[in-house]
């Protein structure tokens, strides 16, 4: 009895410390780390390298939110949270954002009291089925077993995708993703449904990836972005406009080699400048210093950098900027003005 | 010395509420009374006041909002338009399924094990002993994560079955084993297919009645009447004469390939299977330990009487030890019952749609609603306990009875 | 009588024929197999339904393991050096030995710090499981708590002395009072240890930790097999003075307390341990206060210790209940209250006979701190199900990941229950 009392006040002293009051910014500069929130392993999103160090599109963000407000983008702690965990996680103050492939819907951003800041990837659900089956379209899938990662908005999809088109199916509900990708590849179930970032990036590790055709139809919206907790506007506000600012970044050309020099001193660019800091006061209407966007994208780069080295077409992932291009390349990623 | 405190005046006294046994109870139970509502102030205003600061609220609405999602393993009607509550009941109703086959099983495996390990059989007594640690020194969830890839790894996708010479083949032209579970035939219920069924209903009576008339006459009158093919008989004859009198009324559904999945017939889900199978080898194990326990219970002369009336090793066993030992064999029993239906929520591991995998995994995940879900959730396991616990209760008070 | 009779007939042997060997069937190996395994038609279709069975387990497993590979850096490496025959890909191991062991996050130069934790707790755990020791080693037992936190999660070392100055000021004030009146002396070393925690509190400055002389690893870096392990030790060694006031308080005649005791361990026994653990990962934040956050490590402790303290109580209260009535009565016509007598003649009994009981509870809670890999904790099957096979180079092998930490488990498990059987035994003589 004695002894857990103890243990507790030891650890509760020790290992925890934290505290999370209502004005988030202030206990992360107080603790001077930031929780963050991130999938428990998806291979170009979030997850560890052989060596432990968190990586990805998803830990990018949290990595640029800590070095704007800390001036450290390694002053980071990263909570690995399951589907199921996430959201408690979040609401009771244990992470102070979540960056976690999570889907912004109208009841997660109401009834569950979250904010989300933004999206930093448009995604879309879709099927991959072995070329053998000979399946072109996911209309053709009458009878199929369908192997599913629970937890995500992917089963209503999915249930409503089939339901619409009057087609039966058989779900295996899977919970990771490793062991929906064994399923699918011992061929007990004939296709895989996930996000079609996540299709793209198992298909990247078989053995023989051309042997598996991604169907064209995409069944559902997936906009993933960061949240934060509801009713701090303040650090959402942070989290929101670090996310654009690595947007407005690629925009205006700002890339972790050159922010440097842009950063300087004033330019020919008055967007630039603001951005950065050299014209204006943007960085303290946000509680933040001037230098704070200049930090983040000379952290991890700017929206297209972060793209283009965890998930991009040059790595094994191998995504496509399709609408997540910049909308100047005709794609959705759009920031709004700096001003 | 001289002053003895008078005995009359042993009037109260705050101190006694400390010192004196009488009242010192009271103290220590008004004292954990307040313990305890401070506890609950604390936690409570607690909860009330994180509930508040997130905005959130304690609600059970969603129980009559339509779930969304599909459940592939049901044992009633469900579609993605029925209610979270009805998903509910459907991860219950699977709970109890795969707890009542693994018990059956686990039992079958444990006794057979159990029994073996006292055989005189050296390689099969050392091979059951090996069986035993294996099992009990590995987590279930370990069993049930391999096993599921044992089934997923080595059985033959449907696919496998397709072609002009498939790589796989059905058994029986019937039964077909693959990694997405095994399919049967089903039965079709013609017309008049209930008097079958109620012919064969009264056979097993008959047997049973057999089977005691004849344990009567034994004891009666000492007139041994044969047994096995008496039983046989009745058990087998009057349903498949009265099946073909009636022009074969019962039919079966063959699984068939067609589409992408087999069709027609009854299928066992591999996520069903591969839980009830780790589930009941697993507390075989544990099984197996309690009936040896049981057996070596019953004192060595009792199998010596046994052999000494000239029993042969078997009836030894069926007549003379297992009587004696299921009393000290059943209480662990049913309590490795209980830990089987709370292992069933393992099930989360391979996909199995139980109670835990529905209220406590999707639904959850759906709502959000994780208190009212996870509360929920143990308010069910804890009800099949204290059930499965009363039963125990009752059993153990039926057998001090017929103690001497 | 000898002579009479070696007289009167034709021959008599003087000496003993020297023994004639039994016959062949009767002797040797094959009187065993015989005996052991042909004793019956019956017994003799078991023998080799027994040796099929061996035959087929092992012609599928040995030369899969005997093929192994043991040094390529990913599994399509692997399955290039097999060229197509059947081998295991045991590189997974070698190559992710420290991630299986310690989890992903412990810092790689600091695995000497668990490893020393892990040494020393056989010194401490050895005076507990063998009576025969000098009884002085207790103290490092005592002792080892603080320093196994110390060594495995770093920090300022004042933290865990703070904290062993409280539990030496509470065992200083309850030797002091607890002679005269057992009340006083407990809650005066409860009072005592508390005053002497918020004072180290106090003292101890918050930046102690940063320039410490262990680096500070938090808690969600620990992870692999050394996570199970820690729980399982901490859980146990939590729970039983937990299970023991839980048992006392379940024998009790005074009802509200029995109440507690009996609701509290039949609620926990009712329920599986995965929806405590759900509890922990997704209830429990909301129950602490709005300020402040609780490590999941901590909060995973507290729902085990909690679940196990149930079990190892009804455990103990089997070994009150076979405790012959003699004793309390004896106990009792002595004159010693209830303190006492719990403390001096029923408990020590009850205990040694329960340490059976209690050994299968920590064997099966051990094995139940895999399914903390369920709440996203990275234990021994945690890290095989998440960041291992999600991982691009090791993603599709399963049997040598599931075996090795099969193996580990068995090898653990195994051993502490052999410990007990080996206890039985000892105990059993010790009463007859």
């Amino acid at each position: 009895m004695k002894k857990s009392v103890f243990f507790g006040a030891l650890a509760g002293a020790a290992l925890a410390g934290g505290v999370a009051g209502a004005a988030t910014l202030d206990d992360v500069k107080a603790r001077g780390k930031m929780n963050c929130g991130v999938s428990t392993g998806l291979v170009g999103f979030a997850a560890p390298d052989a060596n432990g160090n968190w990586e990805g599109f998803d830990v990018a963000l949290c990595r640029a939110v800590a070095s704007a407000v800390l001036g450290d983008a390694n002053a980071v702690e990263f909570v690995p949270l399951t589907t199921k965990t996430r959201f408690t996680a979040l609401s009771s103050g244990e992470v102070d954002m979540l960056s976690r492939n999570t889907t912004w819907t109208f009841s997660r951003d109401t009834d569950l009291k979250t904010d989300f800041t933004g999206i930093n990837y448009y995604d879309g659900q879709g099927f991959m089925a072995p070329k053998e089956l000979g399946v072109t379209s996911a209309k053709d899938l009458d009878g199929a077993t369908v192997c599913i990662q629970t937890g995500t908005t992917t089963e209503l999809n999915l249930a409503d995708f089939f339901r619409a088109n009057n087609i039966s199916y058989e779900p295996v509900p899977i919970e990771t993703n490793a062991e929906a990708q064994q399923q699918y590849l011992a061929g007990a179930c004939d296709v895989y449904t996930t996000d079609a970032s996540g299709l793209a990036a198992t298909r990247a590790t078989f053995e023989d990836p051309t042997a598996h055709v991604i169907l064209p139809e995409i069944i559902s919206k997936e906009p993933l972005g960061p949240l934060v907790r509801h009713g701090d506007n303040e650090w959402g506000d942070i989290v929101r406009w670090t996310l654009n600012a690595l947007i407005a970044a690629e925009e205006l050309g700002i890339t972790s080699a050159n922010v440097g020099e842009l950063g300087s001193a004033a330019g020919d660019n008055p967007e630039i400048n603001r951005l950065l800091g050299t014209e204006g006061n943007l960085g303290e209407m946000i509680g933040l210093d001037a230098d704070w966007a200049k930090r983040a994208i000379a952290a991890v780069g700017n929206y297209g950098e972060i793209f283009e080295k965890n998930i991009g077409e040059n790595t094994p992932i191998g995504l496509a900027r399709g609408l997540n291009a910049q909308w100047t390349n005709g794609g959705l990623i759009y920031a709004p003005p700096f001003r | 010395m001289s002053t003895v405190t008078d005995p009359e005046q042993a009037s109260f006294r705050l101190s006694m509420l400390l010192n004196d046994t009488r009242y010192r109870s009271l103290t220590f139970q008004a004292i954990a009374a307040i313990l305890l509502a401070l506890a609950f102030w604390y936690l409570g205003n607690n909860l009330i006041q994180n509930l508040r600061a997130a905005g959130l609220n304690i609600s059970f609405q969603f129980f009559g909002e339509p779930s969304g999602y599909d459940i592939n393993q049901r044992l009633i009607e469900y579609d993605s338009q029925s209610t979270h509550g009805r998903a509910a009941i459907v991860g219950i109703l699977n709970t109890l399924l795969v707890a009542f086959l693994a018990c059956l099983t686990a039992t079958v495996f444990g006794v057979f094990a159990g029994v073996l390990r006292l055989s005189n059989n050296w390689l099969v007594r050392k091979l059951m002993s090996v069986y035993v640690e294996i099992f009990r020194n590995i987590p279930v969830l370990i069993w049930i994560i391999i096993i599921f890839t044992i089934m997923t790894a080595v059985l033959p996708a449907p696919r496998a079955f397709r072609g002009d010479e498939p790589e796989a083949t059905m058994l029986f032209g019937a039964i077909a084993f693959t990694n997405r579970g095994i399919y049967i035939p089903a039965p079709v219920w013609g017309p008049g297919s209930i008097v079958v069924v109620l012919t064969f209903v009264a056979s097993v009576v008959g047997v049973i009645a057999y089977r005691r008339y004849a344990t009567k006459m034994l004891y009666a009158e000492g007139k041994l009447l044969p047994m096995a093919w008496p039983s046989l008989a009745i058990f087998f004859l009057p349903s498949v004469i009265m099946y073909f009198l009636l022009g074969r009324p019962i039919g079966l559904d063959y699984p068939e390939l067609g589409g992408f999945n087999f069709r027609g017939g009854l299928q066992i889900g591999a996520p069903l299977i591969a839980l009830w199978f780790a589930l009941s080898i697993y507390t075989g194990a544990f099984i197996a330990e309690n009936v040896r326990a049981g057996i070596q219970a019953i004192s060595k002369g009792q199998t010596e009487a046994a052999s000494a009336l000239g029993l042969r090793p078997g009836r030894v066993m069926n007549l003379v030890i297992l009587p004696q030992a299921l009393r000290v064999i059943i209480p662990p029993l049913i309590s490795q019952y209980l830990n089987i239906t709370k292992n069933s929520s393992l099930a989360i591991a391979v996909g199995y749609a139980d109670i835990t995998a529905t209220l406590g995994g999707i639904t959850l995940n759906q709502t959000g609603r994780a208190i009212e879900c996870v509360l929920l959730l143990m308010l069910f396991y804890l009800t099949i306990s204290l059930l499965i616990s009363a039963g125990m209760n009752v059993y153990n008070n039926s057998m001090k009875l017929k103690e001497r | 009588m000898a002579d009479t009779h070696a007289h009167s007939v034709a021959f008599a042997r003087k000496t003993q024929i020297p023994p004639s060997p039994p016959p062949a069937s009767e002797t040797g190996v094959i009187k065993w197999l015989r005996q052991n395994l042909f004793a019956t038609p019956a017994n003799s279709a078991l023998t080799l339904v027994a040796i099929w069975a061996i035959y087929s387990i092992l012609a599928g497993t040995v030369p899969w393991l005997l093929n192994g590979v043991w040094s390529t850096a990913s599994l399509s490496e692997c399955r290039d050096a097999l060229q197509g025959e059947v081998g295991a890909c045991f590189s997974v191991l070698s190559e992710r030995w420290n991630q299986l062991l310690y989890g992903f996050k412990y810092p790689s130069d600091q695995y000497w710090r668990p490893n020393l934790a892990f040494l020393l707790l056989f010194f401490a755990a050895a005076p507990v499981l063998f009576f025969d020791l000098p009884r002085k080693l207790l103290i490092f037992t005592g002792l080892y708590p603080f320093i196994a936190f110390w060594l495995i999660w770093g920090g300022s070392i004042l933290v865990p002395i703070v904290a062993l100055l409280g539990f030496v000021a509470g065992f200083v004030v309850f030797d002091r009072y607890g002679k005269q009146s057992f009340a006083t002396g407990f809650f005066g070393a409860i009072v005592a240890a508390f005053v002497i925690w918020t004072l180290g509190g106090i003292v101890i400055p918050d930046t102690a930790s940063e320039n410490a002389m262990l680096s500070q690893v938090p808690s969600r870096d620990l992870g692999g097999f050394m996570l199970n392990l820690m729980l399982g030790v901490t859980c146990v060694s939590l729970s039983l003075p937990l299970g023991i006031v839980l048992a006392l308080g379940r024998q009790s005649d005074m009802p509200l307390i029995k109440g507690i005791c009996v609701i509290f361990i039949e609620f926990i026994r009712g329920v599986p341990l995965i929806t405590l653990l759900f509890v922990a990962s997704v209830m429990l934040a909301y129950f602490f206060p709005p300020d402040s956050t609780v490590d999941l490590f901590l909060r995973v402790v507290i729902m085990i210790t909690m679940f196990s303290s149930a079990y190892i109580a009804e455990v103990i209260r089997g070994g009150l209940a076979a405790l012959p009535r003699g004793q309390y009565e004896a106990a009792d016509s002595l004159g010693l209250d209830y303190p006492q007598a719990m403390r001096l003649i029923i408990l020590p009994q009850a205990l040694k006979i329960s340490i059976p009981g209690i050994v299968n509870v920590a064997v099966g809670l051990f094995k139940d701190t895999t399914l903390v890999s369920v709440i996203s904790m990275f234990d021994l099957v945690g890290m095989i199900r998440g960041p291992i096979l999600a991982s691009t180079e090791w993603n599709g092998v399963y049997w040598e990941l599931f075996s090795f930490a099969a193996m580990l488990f068995f090898i653990v498990c195994y051993g502490i229950s052999k410990y007990s059987q080996w206890l039985e035994r000892r105990l059993a003589t010790d009463h007859r």
